[in-house]
């Protein structure tokens, strides 16, 4: 697109400005007074080099059984959000003196991922990007070596792993299920739709989910009028069409949450239901940290960078890992340090403030290592609203009206 | 409301007196279009088709040609301020949005938010002469008026970069609040405003050491402090009054530029980003993207005179006399 035309005497200036210092500015013929008066050279000239290496693990997942051929399974969610979050810091990195490297450790199907750590990782490294399945990430962050570094989840919304199970060395990047439940409560509740009639899947996920959907409405003072559970069934006398259609007759509601993380049946529900009602939840209008449909305060700057790279959408734990990789840089950037201690208790600060496209600025939550951050709430095709929803007040950060705030939490890694 | 027209139809008979006549022109980001308004009759004159998501302007030095960044054409066009009628057109690089033109009006600097650079124009030969290299996404854009300096904000890096018009090089890089959005120097050269769209706050730089000064947090009664979200930034010629757009807070801040200090905030449409003087600097006038209109504040009043519909999504601002 850009085409270029330097004229020779302009190219052969261009270069000696290149090459040479902020020294050689001073001296140049047409410098005038307040060029001579200022720093003789910029700061990348004068500070050491520091090198931030940054490890990113993942383990190649199973493709899941899929409802349609529209969405395609994409194998490298997250590595390419963790690689243009280094390219974002070694941008900023060549006027601070500072250079980010990204080591990736993607473990096969069959191998283990303890192993990798333990071989290629543990004593290497300070920053772990981890993108791995809730159940793996405390066994391995509780590993000995895992001690001496801070490691980024950029894949669990599990509400234990913020609480009981949290752990003083994870900080969580995606919004809990509780984070999401609320933002879609908040929602509801300025639409005054406040029945909800609750439908949850077969999987344990979908269960956890139900329960941060339960813990919303509580909190918010909405009403569960019916809970069902959906079976799962290969009797080719029931279709989706009819199946719904019986299932969905219930007490009168005002919306149908869903609670289908995998996405079975969810999609089947719209347009079949008995009574005319949307749906919410994990299909529908969903809670989530990042969509193809987000465009304001610059998201569409970042959209178009991770296309032209990956050729795909941005996915959450794209966006996750992107942020972590750039919570480290700013906190790198502004405590001009490259080590464990400043950085982390930089980030857990009251001082931390990221940039990641969503209005607000983002931080850590000091009691449960949660990324305070905005919930989007996205439509396929539209951003419906963007929670905290206006109205929902806080002493400190209307942010902290998602999730767990600071009473609430069960984590007492104080006491660890 | 009554009172409001009343005080606004004193204003215009006194305008008409005392003020010679200026037209503004503002640029219409989803009608592709530009539009003319005679700001002392209060009336939208002209809507002229510019090309595609028209959004940084600036108007030469002689006043006798604007420029406007037509984003998604990948161009700045040039248009006669007289006939309205395109004149030319200037290399860009992509998607060009904020732009900046030098005194002597003869280079124009192109922020390339998607490619982390400056791109340098020589206005009269059509060609980009230079690109610099700057941080990520790199939005706001200014030369100082003794023309030493260029500086270039980026939003994800967080950093003013000073760049020697002379050399077109780095000299100097100033950490500041995340975000940083839009940038002007005073008249005098000395300070560099920039405004931090996310922490909500206007930084002063000095620029003899290119260190922040004073850092005002910019706060609205009865708005959230994540809706003060400052944009654009002007002060006056004296340096007595600078000027902030909140943005989504719907207003403007008046700050005392030898004080520091938050003077008066005045209510005007939504999402208020870009602004710019009349000649004689007794006017403000305020592009608000959300409610499509202008608003034009009296200075001496402090109060806001008029809001005028101009079409959908008024982005950038330019007055000639």
């Amino acid at each position: 697109m850009r085409s270029l035309h330097f004229t020779q005497p302009l190219m052969a200036l261009a270069m000696v400005g290149l090459i040479a210092s902020g020294a050689a500015v001073a001296k140049a013929k047409h410098a005038t007074k307040p060029i001579a008066e200022a720093k003789q050279a910029a700061p990348a000239l004068t500070k050491a080099k520091q090198t931030i290496n940054i490890a990113y693990l993942t383990q190649e997942q199973a493709a899941p059984a899929a409802l349609s051929n529209l969405d395609p399974f994409i194998k490298d969610k997250g590595v390419i959000g963790a690689e243009l979050g280094i390219a974002d810091n070694n941008t900023t990195g060549e006027f601070t003196g500072q250079q980010y490297a990204l080591k990736k450790f993607i473990v096969p199907l069959s191998g283990n991922v303890a192993d990798t750590f333990t071989k290629e990782i543990a004593n290497k490294f300070q920053w772990l990007v981890l993108n791995l399945p809730d159940g793996q990430i405390n066994p391995l962050a509780d590993l000995p070596a895992a001690q001496a570094m801070l490691v980024f989840d950029v894949a669990s919304s599990d509400d234990s792993l913020r609480n009981s199970g949290c752990r003083r060395n994870v900080l969580h990047l995606l919004p809990s299920r509780a984070m999401r439940a609320d933002a879609l409560a908040q929602y509801m509740m300025k639409k005054r739709w406040t029945k909800w009639f609750l439908v949850i899947g077969a999987a344990p996920e979908d269960r956890l989910y139900a329960e941060a959907i339960k813990r919303a409405a509580k909190r918010f003072g909405i009403e569960i009028v019916a809970e069902k559970t959906w079976e799962h069934t290969f009797d080719a006398r029931r279709t989706v069409q009819s199946d719904v259609a019986v299932f969905t007759q219930v007490d009168d509601y005002d919306v149908l949450v869903v609670a289908d993380e995998q996405g079975q049946f969810g999609e089947y529900l719209d347009y079949r239901t008995w009574n005319p009602r949307p749906v919410i939840g994990t299909q529908g209008l969903i809670a989530t940290a990042w969509h193809p449909t987000h465009e304001q305060w610059g998201a569409t700057q970042i959209q178009n960078r991770f296309k032209d790279t990956a050729g795909r959408w941005m996915t959450e734990p794209d966006y996750a890992a992107y942020l972590a990789v750039r919570a480290i840089g700013e906190a790198a950037t502004r405590t001009a340090a490259s080590d464990l201690k400043p950085i982390k208790d930089y980030l857990l600060g009251p001082a931390f403030a990221l940039q990641g496209y969503k209005g607000n600025p983002l931080s850590f939550r000091s009691w449960d290592g949660q990324l305070r951050q905005p919930v989007l709430l996205a439509a396929p095709r539209s951003m419906v609203g963007v929670a905290p929803i206006e109205g929902f007040l806080h002493p400190k950060t209307e942010l902290d009206t998602l999730g767990f705030d600071q009473p609430d939490t069960q984590c007492k890694w104080e006491q660890k | 409301m009554t009172k409001k027209i009343l005080s606004y139809g004193l204003w215009a008979l006194l305008l008409a007196s005392t003020a010679q006549a200026e037209t503004v022109f503002v640029t219409l980001e989803k009608d592709n279009a530009l539009a003319v308004v005679d700001p002392i009759a209060g009336k939208l004159t002209a809507t002229v088709p510019v090309g595609q998501r028209p959004r940084g302007i600036a108007i030469s030095p002689d006043n006798k040609l604007l420029y406007i960044a037509t984003s998604d054409d990948n161009t700045i066009r040039i248009i006669d301020t007289n006939t309205l009628k395109e004149v030319g057109k200037l290399p860009s690089g992509d998607d060009p949005e904020t732009f900046a033109l030098n005194p002597a009006g003869d280079r124009l600097y192109v922020s390339n938010e998607d490619d982390s650079r400056v791109t340098v124009i020589d206005i009269a030969k059509k060609k980009a002469i230079k690109e610099i290299k700057v941080g990520v996404e790199p939005e706001g854009i200014t030369v100082s008026p003794d023309n030493q300096w260029l500086a270039s904000a980026s939003e994800t890096t967080n950093m003013v970069h000073w760049i020697d018009t002379k050399t077109n090089t780095i000299v100097d890089n100033t950490l500041v609040d995340p975000r940083p959005r839009a940038m002007s120097f005073t008249a005098d050269s000395q300070q560099l405003w920039v405004t931090s769209e996310m922490a909500g706050t206007l930084m002063i730089l000095d620029v003899k050491t290119r260190q922040i000064i004073k850092t005002i947090k910019l706060e609205v009664q009865g708005v959230t402090s994540d809706k003060v979200q400052p944009v654009g930034v002007v002060i006056d010629s004296k340096r007595g009054k600078g000027y902030v757009a909140l943005g989504p807070a719907n207003r403007v801040a008046v700050i005392n530029a030898q004080t520091f200090a938050v003077e008066n905030v005045l209510l005007v449409g939504q999402r208020v980003w870009n602004l710019a003087f009349s000649p004689d600097q007794k006017r403000l006038y305020t592009t608000n993207g959300i409610s499509n209109d202008i608003s034009i504040i009296d200075l001496d009043s402090a109060t806001v005179t008029k809001s005028l519909g101009v079409g959908t999504y008024p982005w950038g601002v330019a007055v000639k006399p």
